[in-house]
C-alpha cells in the first residue's frame, strides 16, 4: 500500500516536472544581443531572410566613426535603404565586405540570417520598449520559407 | 486510478498543512501587537513585478537569441558573443561589457580608419557640466570618451549645436530617441536606473535647494 502511494507520488512529481518544463519551453521573447539590428526593408519581399547587423561584433573591430561618419550610415535602423546593388558598388556594407577588408557578398546567409517575417527593428531599444508595440517573434509554423 | 487520486490529495494535504503552519506562525508573530494582517487577494492582472521580467540568460549564441533563424546554416557559423567578450571588463547592462573601459585598458583596438589599422583617433578632452533643474545630480558630459569612438560631425551640428545653452535636453527626449537618445538606449549604454549616475555624476552644490513649484509660489494660503 505505502509503496503504491510512494510510486504514485513519484508519478505525480514527474508530471509536475514535465508541466514545468512545458511552461519553460513556450516561445520566449527574443533575447538577442543589445544593439543587434534587424534590417528588413526589402529582404522579405525578395524572398530572402532579413539581414541581422550585430553592433557588438563590429564595435570590437571598428570605432563608430568608420561607419557613421566615413561611410555615411545614418543613426536609424532601416533608414539607410541599403540594397545589394549599393553594396556591390562599394557603398555601405560593401565598403568593407568586398573580399579585401572583410569577406565578400557571396556569403549571403551570413547577413541574411534573421527569422523570416521579422520587422526592421533595433533589439533592446528604449524607444521600442516604451512606445512601439511589443515585438513578438512569429510562431515556428507561421514562418514562410 | 483511485490510488493516484489518493496520492494527489495526500500531496495536496501536505502542501496545505505547510501553508497553514506557515500562516499560523506568522500570525502569532504579528498577533501580539496588532490584529492579523489582512491581505488582499492578489490574482490575475494584479500580480507583482509584472513589468520586471528579467532576461533568463545573457549573451545567447546567435542560433538561440530569437532573431536569428536557426534553420539557416550560416547562423551556426556566426560568432558566439561570449567568445568575443572573453577578457573584456564587464558591466551590468547592455551587452554586459564595459566598452569604454575596454578601450581605455587597451583590451580593444578598434580601427579609426576603415583600412589603416595605425590611424589614431582625434581625441578632445573637454568636460561639459550641465546643471539640472531637478534634484538629481548635475550632468557631466565627457568629450574624451565620445571622441574616442566618434567624429565631431556625428553629433555637431545636427544633434547638438556646438554652443553653450543652445541645446535643450530632457529625459523624455532622450527616452524617445532624440539628443543623447540617438545612441544611448540603442547602442551605447542603455537608459536604465542602473545607468542614471553615469551621466548624473556631479553632486549639487552644498547650498542647493530644489526650486519651488509655481503652484507653491502662487499659493495664497502659504
Amino acid at each position: 500500500m505505502s509503496s503504491k502511494i510512494k510510486r504514485n507520488v513519484l508519478k505525480s512529481m514527474i508530471i509536475g516536472v514535465l508541466a514545468y518544463m512545458g511552461a519553460v519551453g513556450v516561445p520566449q521573447p527574443a533575447q538577442a544581443e543589445y544593439a543587434d539590428v534587424v534590417i528588413n526593408n526589402y529582404a522579405d519581399a525578395a524572398g530572402m531572410r532579413p539581414a541581422v547587423f550585430p553592433h557588438w561584433f563590429h564595435r570590437i573591430r571598428f570605432r563608430c566613426k568608420v561607419c557613421h561618419a566615413d561611410l555615411g550610415f545614418a543613426f536609424k535602423a532601416g533608414g539607410n535603404k541599403i540594397t545589394m546593388a549599393k553594396i556591390i558598388d562599394g557603398k555601405f556594407c560593401g565598403a568593407c565586405h568586398n573580399g579585401e577588408i572583410s569577406w565578400s557578398v557571396e556569403n549571403c546567409a551570413m547577413c541574411h540570417s534573421g527569422n523570416p517575417g521579422t520587422p526592421t527593428h533595433f533589439h533592446g531599444s528604449t524607444v521600442q520598449r516604451l512606445i512601439a508595440p511589443a515585438y513578438k517573434p512569429l510562431q515556428a509554423n507561421d514562418t514562410k520559407k | 486510478m483511485n490510488q493516484k487520486t489518493k496520492a494527489i490529495s495526500f500531496s495536496c494535504a501536505v502542501l496545505m498543512a505547510a501553508f497553514m503552519w506557515n500562516a499560523q506562525s506568522h500570525a502569532t508573530e504579528v498577533g501580539d501587537k496588532a490584529a492579523p494582517l489582512m491581505l488582499a487577494e492578489v490574482s490575475g492582472p494584479n500580480t507583482f513585478n509584472l513589468n520586471l521580467k528579467k532576461p533568463k540568460s545573457r549573451n545567447l549564441p546567435p542560433a538561440e537569441d530569437g532573431i536569428h533563424d536557426p534553420e539557416n546554416e550560416a547562423t551556426h557559423s556566426l560568432q558566439h558573443p561570449l567568445e568575443a567578450y572573453k577578457g573584456l571588463p564587464t558591466s551590468e547592462f547592455g551587452n554586459y561589457v564595459d566598452w569604454v573601459k575596454a578601450l581605455d585598458q587597451g583590451k580593444l583596438r578598434p580601427r579609426w580608419d576603415r583600412a589603416d589599422p595605425n590611424e589614431e583617433p582625434f581625441v578632445m578632452d573637454l568636460d561639459i557640466v550641465r546643471p539640472v533643474k531637478a534634484s538629481v545630480p548635475d550632468v557631466v558630459f565627457p568629450h574624451r570618451q565620445h571622441t574616442e569612438w566618434l567624429f565631431c560631425s556625428n553629433c555637431h551640428p545636427a544633434i547638438f549645436k556646438p554652443q553653450r545653452l543652445a541645446n535643450q535636453i530632457s529625459m523624455s527626449a532622450i527616452l524617445l530617441g532624440q539628443k543623447c537618445g540617438v545612441c544611448h538606449g540603442k547602442v551605447s549604454f542603455p537608459v536604465e536606473t542602473k545607468t542614471c549616475r553615469k551621466c548624473h555624476s556631479k553632486p549639487k552644490p552644498a547650498d542647493w535647494q530644489p526650486p519651488l513649484s509655481e503652484a507653491t509660489l502662487k499659493n495664497p494660503w502659504k
